[in-house]
C-alpha cells in the first residue's frame, strides 16, 4: 500500500510541476499584487489592526489564502480530470484501497498547497520583514488546512459533471468564505451579531490561528482552532470515503 | 482443466432500468484463448466492467482462479489485466510514467517497474517514443500503450476490449503474434472483437451474447461445423464454358474465369472431382465468406 499510496503522491506532485506556469507562478504574482496594493499602499492610511501594521497583519491570511486556493484546486481539478479522461480506471481496476486514493490526492493537494505557500513566504520575505512567532503553530495550522481544503476539493469533484462544478464552488463559496473569514481584517471592529456569524466560517480559525503563528496574538484560543479544523477533517475525510467508496458519479 | 472465470447468472441493470446483463453464465477455462463476440451494446463491455470492478453487479458472481470476487476483490483484481475499449490514460502523462504508475498501484517498486516497462514497450514497439506525452500518440499506438499497460502486473487473465479498432493491418498482425506468444506461455486471453477473422483466426472456444444473454457458448472448430454450407470461389486458368453441365452442387459463372458454388453437405475434392470429370480444371480455390461472420449473424437474429 505503501508503493501504491508514494506513487499517487508522486504521480500529483509530478502533474502540478509540469504545468508550473499555471499552477505555481501565478498565485505569487497575485499575492505579491495583494500585498503591494492592500499593504503597501493603502496599509498606511488604515493603520494598525490587532496591534500590528496592516502590513504585517494581512500576511498571514494572504499567505493561507494560497494555501486554502491551491490545495482546493489541486485535488478538484486532478480528480475530476482522471475522471473526465477515465484514467481514475487505472486505480479502480488495481488492488488500491480508497483510504490510499484518498490519503494520495489529499497528499498531492497538501504539497501543492505548501509549495505555493512557500513560494509566496520566499516572495513576501524580499519585501518585508517577516517574523515567525511559533513556527509549530504555522505549520499545525498550514497542515490542517491544507488537509481539510484538499478534502474538501475531493468531494466538489466526486460530484462534479462539467467543468462549471468545478468552478461554481470556488467561486460562489470558498472565495467570499475567505474574505469573510478575516483575512483581510479583525473580527473585533465587526458588530457583536457578524463577530458570531464570523465564527461558524471555518476559515476565520484557520485565519487566527495562522496569524498567532506569525504574530503572537490572536482573537481565540489556539485549542478551540484545533478541535474546530480536525473535527471538520474528520467529517469531511469519513464523506470522501463514503462517496468514494460507494462509487458516486465512478461507477454505475 | 481448472477455471480461469465463471460467472454465475450475473445480472445487470443500470439506474435506467435498461438490463444490460440477465443471468449470464460463462465459463472460460485456465490458459484458453476466449472469444466473447456479440453486437454493439449486446453487454460485452458492461460484463468486462464487472469482471474488472469498473462496474457494480446487480446479482450473480464472479470467481477468477476459483476465487469469488466478492470476497477477494483485490487478489482478484491482480489476476487480471484489461485493455478496455476506450482510451482511458491520462493523455497529458508521459508514455512511460503512465505504465509505471500502474504498476505503482500494484505494489511494484519503481526500480522494477521501470524494468518491466523497458521491455514491454520495446515489445509493443513504443520505446523511442517512452518521454512523450500520450496525447501525441495515433490511435493504433494508444491502443498499444493500453496493451503494455495491461501487462505491467504480470497478470494471470488478459482482458482485450476491441483491441484493434483502428490498428492498421501490419500492426494488427504483429498484435496478433504478441497474443498468441502470450497465450502459449500460459496466459488465459478473453477477447471481444468485431473483426470476427481475428476471433477465428486466435481463438479456441467463444461465446456469443445477445441482448444481455449468452446464445451460444462451445468451442470455435464445433461451432464453425455447424456452418454446412459452404460458399466457395473457384478459378480456372482456361477460360470457362459459356453454359455449365448439371452438377450436384449450384454454380453461378462470375466472369470467364471464376465460378461461385454452394457446397450442402459435399466435400471440396469431391466439387472438384466433379468438375474435373467433365473437363473444368480448377488452379484455384477461395472461400467467399467468412463462416463465423455467417453463423454471428444468424445467432444474433440479423438473419433468422
Amino acid at each position: 500500500m505503501w508503493i501504491a499510496y508514494k506513487t499517487i503522491v508522486v504521480k500529483e506532485v509530478l502533474r502540478f510541476s509540469r504545468i508550473w506556469v499555471q499552477t505555481i507562478f501565478p498565485p505569487i504574482i497575485t499575492t505579491s499584487l495583494y500585498l503591494l496594493i492592500f499593504g503597501g499602499l493603502m496599509g498606511e492610511r488604515i493603520g494598525d489592526m490587532q496591534g500590528v501594521d496592516y502590513l504585517h497583519f494581512i500576511i498571514p491570511g494572504i499567505i493561507l489564502m494560497t494555501v486554502i486556493q491551491n490545495a482546493y484546486a489541486n485535488t478538484v481539478s486532478s480528480f475530476f480530470l482522471a475522471k473526465f479522461n477515465h484514467s481514475i480506471e487505472e486505480l479502480l481496476i488495481s488492488p488500491v484501497s480508497y483510504w490510499v486514493i484518498l490519503l494520495g490526492y489529499v497528499s498531492g493537494g497538501v504539497v501543492r498547497g505548501f509549495t505555493v505557500g512557500l513560494g509566496v513566504f520566499i516572495a513576501v520575505s524580499f519585501f518585508v520583514d517577516l517574523q515567525i512567532y511559533s513556527i509549530g503553530i504555522v505549520l499545525i495550522t498550514f497542515l490542517l488546512t491544507a488537509i481539510l481544503f484538499s478534502l474538501a476539493g475531493f468531494i466538489n469533484a466526486i460530484f462534479a459533471q462539467s467543468f462549471d462544478d468545478i468552478s461554481i464552488v470556488p467561486t460562489f463559496i470558498l472565495m467570499p468564505m475567505t474574505y469573510l473569514g478575516g483575512m483581510f481584517y479583525s473580527i473585533e471592529i465587526l458588530p457583536e451579531f457578524w463577530q458570531s456569524l464570523s465564527k461558524f466560517n471555518p476559515i476565520y480559525y484557520m485565519v487566527d490561528s495562522f496569524r498567532m503563528g506569525f504574530l503572537g496574538s490572536s482573537t481565540t484560543d489556539f485549542s478551540v482552532s484545533i478541535v474546530v479544523l480536525t473535527s471538520m477533517i474528520v467529517i469531511l475525510a469519513l464523506v470522501a470515503f463514503y462517496l468514494l467508496k460507494k462509487g458516486v458519479n465512478i461507477k454505475t | 482443466m481448472s477455471n480461469a472465470l465463471l460467472i454465475s447468472n450475473l445480472t445487470k441493470t443500470y439506474a435506467n432500468n435498461v438490463s444490460a446483463l440477465s443471468q449470464v453464465s460463462l465459463c472460460v477455462e485456465q490458459g484458453d484463448f476466449f472469444a466473447l463476440l456479440g453486437s454493439n451494446g449486446a453487454g460485452k463491455t458492461t460484463m468486462i466492467g464487472i469482471i474488472c470492478s469498473l462496474l457494480n453487479k446487480t446479482s450473480g458472481e464472479v470467481s477468477v482462479l476459483g476465487l469469488e470476487q466478492s470476497k477477494n476483490l483485490n487478489q482478484v483484481k491482480r489476476m487480471i489485466g484489461l485493455m478496455p475499449q476506450e482510451f482511458n490514460f491520462n493523455p497529458f502523462e508521459p508514455i512511460e510514467e503512465i505504465l509505471i504508475n500502474q504498476a505503482g498501484y500494484y505494489g511494484i517498486d519503481r526500480q522494477s517497474a521501470k524494468a518491466r516497462a523497458e521491455t514491454l514497450l520495446k515489445r509493443v514497439e513504443l520505446w523511442d517514443r517512452r518521454l512523450d506525452m500520450a496525447k501525441s500518440l495515433s490511435g493504433g499506438m494508444k491502443r498499444r500503450l493500453m496493451l503494455a499497460r495491461a501487462l505491467i502486473h504480470q497478470p494471470k487473465i488478459l482482458i482485450l476490449d476491441e483491441p484493434s479498432a483502428g490498428v492498421d493491418v501490419e500492426i494488427r498482425r504483429s498484435m496478433w503474434l504478441f497474443l498468441k506468444e502470450l497465450n502459449e506461455q500460459g496466459m488465459t486471453i478473453i477477447l471481444t472483437t468485431h473483426y470476427l477473422e481475428e476471433a477465428e483466426l486466435l481463438c479456441r472456444n467463444i461465446a456469443i451474447l445477445d441482448n444481455g444473454q449468452v446464445v451460444e457458448q462451445s468451442s470455435m472448430k464445433s461451432l464453425l461445423a455447424k456452418v454446412a454450407k459452404q460458399v466457395l470461389i473457384l478459378e480456372s486458368i482456361e477460360p470457362l464454358p459459356l453454359v455449365f453441365p448439371s452438377f450436384d452442387f449450384s454454380i453461378d459463372k462470375l466472369d470467364d474465369y471464376s465460378i461461385q458454388v454452394v457446397l450442402d453437405g459435399m466435400s471440396i475434392s469431391q466439387a472438384l472431382g466433379e468438375l474435373s470429370s467433365k473437363g473444368i480444371e480448377i488452379e484455384h480455390v477461395r472461400s467467399a465468406q467468412n463462416r463465423l461472420e455467417t453463423l454471428f449473424l444468424h445467432l444474433t437474429s440479423k438473419e433468422k
